[in-house]
């Protein structure tokens, strides 16, 4: 199998010739490895690849040609090579979260998520950089240096999921497992060119997902074209006994319908798209409004019907998630003490002292700003002021969406970004960093799935489209999402 | 100095052991005594990326507690994160709840012998227990045991309702046998499935305004949280009659010195910063879930105590004996259906059963008498097969051999003889070698009855049917005397 062909081969198709025995799935595994060592994924490299074990997701792969017969079935991704990011539970290979506090931490466990991409057949072959505890916008907050984005190597592949964004965008894995707090899948998934699905609250068990701020923490899926992410979603997606959050609702089989969407020529009839506002505002890059515009024709003549809408609280969703994620994090990250597991600082006075050097030395300055933050809003005397006055304007944010839904709006169309993606070191100030996610963070917020689509380049760089759907509606969501991509064809990548 | 001018006001925050075999939020086991950190999953170790989920076994038993104390349990309630580092505790925060419990507003009525009186219970709310740090393993080194991190407990938090010692002590009694009763815990204090914190503060009598109140902990039984509750008091009222104030401290009681410490870690420093826990979704319950485990709630000690008086005609004194232990009174219960002898099986029960619990030799469930085994006994000896005293020693055979009373009086000859030709045998004998009593006896003396019958009981090791031997005795009396 040549380099090349594995790049561009999507994840159905390596999945179908392995279930057909045309294709060994201990090749595709080598022909992963042989593209991250092309690309260089390495810390030398793109860094975007932190953990990878060769010998290990070549036993793998060897194990599933064995167990699987000669034309067995395989799952649905059978022999499909997959990069998790490093705050993703995997055996075998650490899960450190790109955080020096967790260096060489090897989870005895295994994240839900990743045992079903497994139990669908797919190979693990990599844990990716990512910002330190999932926290930042450019994946330059990693205790292992920034990755670099594949399209252009001076700039940041955004984040925090930036490693994941990128391996699937090198041609490194066809699907990677993301993780969003407040954007963190769809905005790396902008900024690299491809597609990056975060779905509703509780649709993907957390099971194993190293908690930032459990009330906003998803696992999303990223791939280069929407039928693999939707491939990747099924998988993963339904109700986990592990985690009380996640839900039972049952899994609508979302690929099914990309067939009939192919053979009808206006597959969008009777589907209304809104568009908010609020998303478009005067400051939006001018190139990302044209290139939201050609979508949205895009839309209109595939037969979708495009309405105004308003979602009047989403300037308030960056305060609010500024003052919730930081909350559950200072807890969430309370256990990181250097008593059971991890590093600790040794030769310290006293047990305080061990606590405090510990913490001090093993978090980057952005985990211990949002830990300080965190623990300055949940204090007593500021509790009422900040988290319950932000939990409050929380539920008006999830209120906008669930008025615009329930008023016979299908999904929304919006810019998944402000701007490109930025140069490494760009952007210096915290605000202006978290002023990245203004479109992405209200959909975690208010926990309805939402997903980046490629619809074109600014300047020679990707930008990505953001289609946010109802609780539970995934289905609907990555009908429209084929559609517009099948629609843009080639338009999407340029 | 004087107390007197001083009134004592108490509240009590009871940690309960919920009596479950998994943990509150991970399948691990609950068993007292395994090896350090055995009994550990990644979810009670807090490793990254676990996450609870909630034992539905102790939402059960938190909600039978809380509504045998008269709470409301409420539909909805709210797990929440307790703040603070510690090195047992695995994840940082202990998972509690704080200002939406399971259930409030509840009762509890004392009796300290000076009348009954109601203590409120503002609250039950379920938590998880922390892990244990270990001074005295290794020296010079602390060493962590999370086998306890993750059980489940309740703490119940009571009104400062109680005006003396004693009266705390009642509320735990009384709560304790609640809760044995109800089978939710093992509410040993020496095991740790029962703690007691005690908020205490003092006031002039008369006085409506609430002191300024300390809390006491490390008692390791009621009788420590009584004298703690004295010795606090009692410092408190030295404290206010010199002018001086009362700080609001934590203190610790020392049982060897029979004195409370000012405990050096600042309790009051701390800011838990409370947050609703994110991991797990308000607890809801099912209003017909509730009303099932309303109905399948025990008879309560209230109850049985009444009942046991009016079907068992028995005193108040030894109703109490027989109800402080729900195994003690069902056991009680089955020997006296069995017998139709509710006094006899309450002697019996009270008498060598207790006696055989106290000398160590098992647990109800272990006890190799049976109620039906008991009351076998107590029939013969009503029918006139064993005598008094020969039972007793049929009881302790009985204890050691589990083989059933008939069996037992069988085999070591322990039958009681009511046989006349036996008896008189035994009579002539005593007759011949007691000549000075029997000739008195016989003259008249009829008050050395009791010796000869106690000659011939003797004789007969105890076989002898003594009713009998007092007719044949006298009946002997009468022919000797004779019309001559």
């Amino acid at each position: 199998m040549k380099q090349t062909d594995f790049a561009d081969m999507p994840a159905s198709v390596i999945a179908a010739r392995v279930a057909a025995g045309s294709l060994d799935p201990v090749q595709a595994v080598a022909a992963s490895f042989a593209m991250s060592r092309e690309k260089k994924s390495g810390r030398d490299g793109l860094n975007l690849v932190l953990w990878s074990d060769e010998k290990l997701a070549t036993a793998d792969a060897s194990v599933l040609k064995e167990t699987m017969g000669p034309r067995g079935e395989g799952g649905s991704l059978a022999g499909v090579p997959v990069a998790v990011k490093d705050n993703i539970a995997t055996l075998g290979l650490p899960t450190t979260c790109a955080s020096r506090i967790l260096a060489g931490y090897v989870s005895p466990f295994e994240a839900t998520a990743v045992t079903r991409l497994r139990a669908a057949g797919a190979i693990v072959v990599a844990k990716t950089n990512m910002d330190e505890f999932a926290m930042g916008s450019s994946t330059e907050n990693s205790a292992y240096g920034p990755a670099r984005n594949p399209h252009d190597l001076r700039r940041v592949t955004g984040g925090s999921s930036g490693g994941s964004a990128g391996a699937v965008a090198a041609g490194i894995v066809p699907i990677a497992l993301g993780s969003e707090t407040g954007g963190s899948v769809r905005q790396p998934a902008s900024f690299c060119g491809i597609v990056g699905v975060k779905p509703t609250y509780g649709r993907v068990s957390r099971y194993g997902l190293v908690a930032f701020a459990s009330s906003l923490d998803h696992i999303g899926v990223m791939a280069r074209n929407v039928d693999d992410a939707a491939l990747a979603m099924q998988a993963i997606a339904g109700l986990d006994p592990r985690d009380s959050t996640s839900a039972d609702v049952p899994v609508a089989p979302y690929c099914e319908e990309f067939v009939s969407i192919a053979t009808t020529p206006s597959p969008l009839e009777g589907l209304t798209v809104g568009v908010p506002a609020e998303y478009f505002p005067e400051m939006l890059d001018p190139g990302i409004r044209a290139l939201c515009d050609r979508a949205l024709d895009a839309l209109r003549s595939l037969g979708a019907k495009i309405r105004k809408v308003a979602l009047p609280h989403t300037s308030l969703a960056i305060p609010v998630y500024y003052i919730i994620a930081p909350a559950e994090a200072s807890s969430n990250l309370a256990r990181f003490d250097g008593v059971r597991y991890g590093r600790r600082e040794s030769g310290t006075a006293s047990l305080r002292e061990m606590f405090g050097d510990t913490r001090s030395e093993g978090f980057g300055p952005e985990v211990t700003r949002r830990i300080l933050l965190g623990t300055y809003v949940l204090s007593a005397g500021y509790y009422d002021a900040y988290y319950r006055k932000a939990q409050s304007v929380r539920t008006l944010i999830a209120g906008d969406f669930a008025r615009v839904f329930a008023g016979g709006v299908d999904v929304l169309f919006t810019p998944t970004t402000p701007s490109t993606a930025f140069s490494i070191g760009q952007i210096t100030d915290p605000y202006e960093m978290y002023m990245s996610d203004i479109f992405t963070a209200t959909a975690n917020l208010a926990g309805v799935p939402a997903m980046s689509i490629p619809i074109g380049r600014e300047s020679g760089l990707p930008v990505g489209g953001q289609l946010i759907a109802g609780h539970f509606a995934e289905a609907a969501m990555f009908r429209v999402a084929y559609a517009l991509e099948a629609a843009l064809g080639g338009q999407a990548h340029q | 100095m004087s107390t007197d001018k001083y009134e004592m006001v108490v509240g009590l925050e009871v940690h309960v052991q919920l009596k479950t075999r998994s943990k509150a939020f991970c399948g691990c086991s609950t068993d007292f005594g395994a090896a350090p950190n055995v009994n550990t999953c990644p979810v009670c170790l807090g490793l990254p990326g676990a996450l609870p989920v909630v034992n539905e076994q102790a939402v059960m038993l938190a909600a039978r507690a809380a509504i045998s104390l008269g709470c409301t349990v409420h539909p909805t309630s709210v797990f929440a994160r307790k703040n603070y580092f510690y090195p047992d505790l695995p994840k940082g925060y202990q998972i509690t709840q704080f200002d939406e419990p399971l259930a409030t507003g509840g009762t509890v009525m004392i009796d300290t012998g000076a009348g009954e009186r109601t203590i409120g219970i503002t609250r039950v709310h379920m938590e998880e227990d922390a892990g244990k740090s270990v001074h005295d393993r290794f020296p010079g080194e602390t060493a962590i045991d999370l086998n306890r991190a993750g059980v489940p407990l309740i703490e119940i938090v009571s009104e400062p309702d109680m005006r003396t010692a004693r009266e705390a002590g009642a509320y735990l009694r009384t709560l304790r046998q609640i809760l044995q009763y109800l089978g939710v815990s093992d509410v040993s204090m020496e095991q740790g499935s029962l703690r007691v914190d005690a908020n205490v503060s003092a006031r002039l009598k008369g006085e409506e305004a609430l002191g300024t109140k300390t809390e006491v902990k490390n008692m390791n039984s009621f009788s420590a949280v009584e004298r703690a509750l004295e010795f606090e008091f009692t410092r408190q009222c030295g404290l206010l009659e010199r002018g001086e104030t009362v700080v609001q401290h934590t203190l610790l009681w020392d049982a060897s010195k029979n004195e409370a410490r000012v405990s050096r870690t600042k309790e009051g420093s701390n800011d838990y910063r409370y947050f609703p826990e994110p991991d797990l979704g308000p607890l809801v319950l099912d209003p017909d879930w509730l009303s099932m485990i309303k109905l399948s709630l025990p008879e309560l000690p209230d109850k049985r105590r009444a009942r046991f008086a009016s079907d068992f005609s028995l005193d108040a004194e030894d109703v109490d004996k027989l109800t402080a232990d729900s195994e003690l009174a069902e056991y009680f219960e089955a020997v006296a259906r069995a017998t139709g002898d509710g006094k006899a099986a309450a002697n019996w029960v009270m008498g060598e059963v207790q006696a055989l619990l106290n000398a160590g030799k098992g647990t109800f469930d272990e006890l190799s008498v049976r109620p039906a085994d008991l009351a076998q006994l107590i029939s013969m000896i009503r029918d006139g097969l064993v005598s008094h005293a020969a039972a007793k020693r049929i009881f302790s055979l009985m204890a050691e051999s589990g083989k059933p009373a008939a069996q037992v009086a069988h085999e070591h000859g322990l039958l009681q003889v009511g046989d006349d030709a036996a008896l008189a045998g035994w009579i002539s004998e005593v007759m011949t070698e007691h000549p000075e009593e029997s000739r008195r006896y016989i003259g008249g003396e009829r008050k050395l009855q009791g010796v000869l019958v106690g000659f011939v009981m003797k004789k007969s090791a105890g076989k002898a049917d003594p009713k009998r031997v007092n007719q044949l005795l006298v009946a002997r009396a009468e022919a000797d005397a004779g019309p001559g």
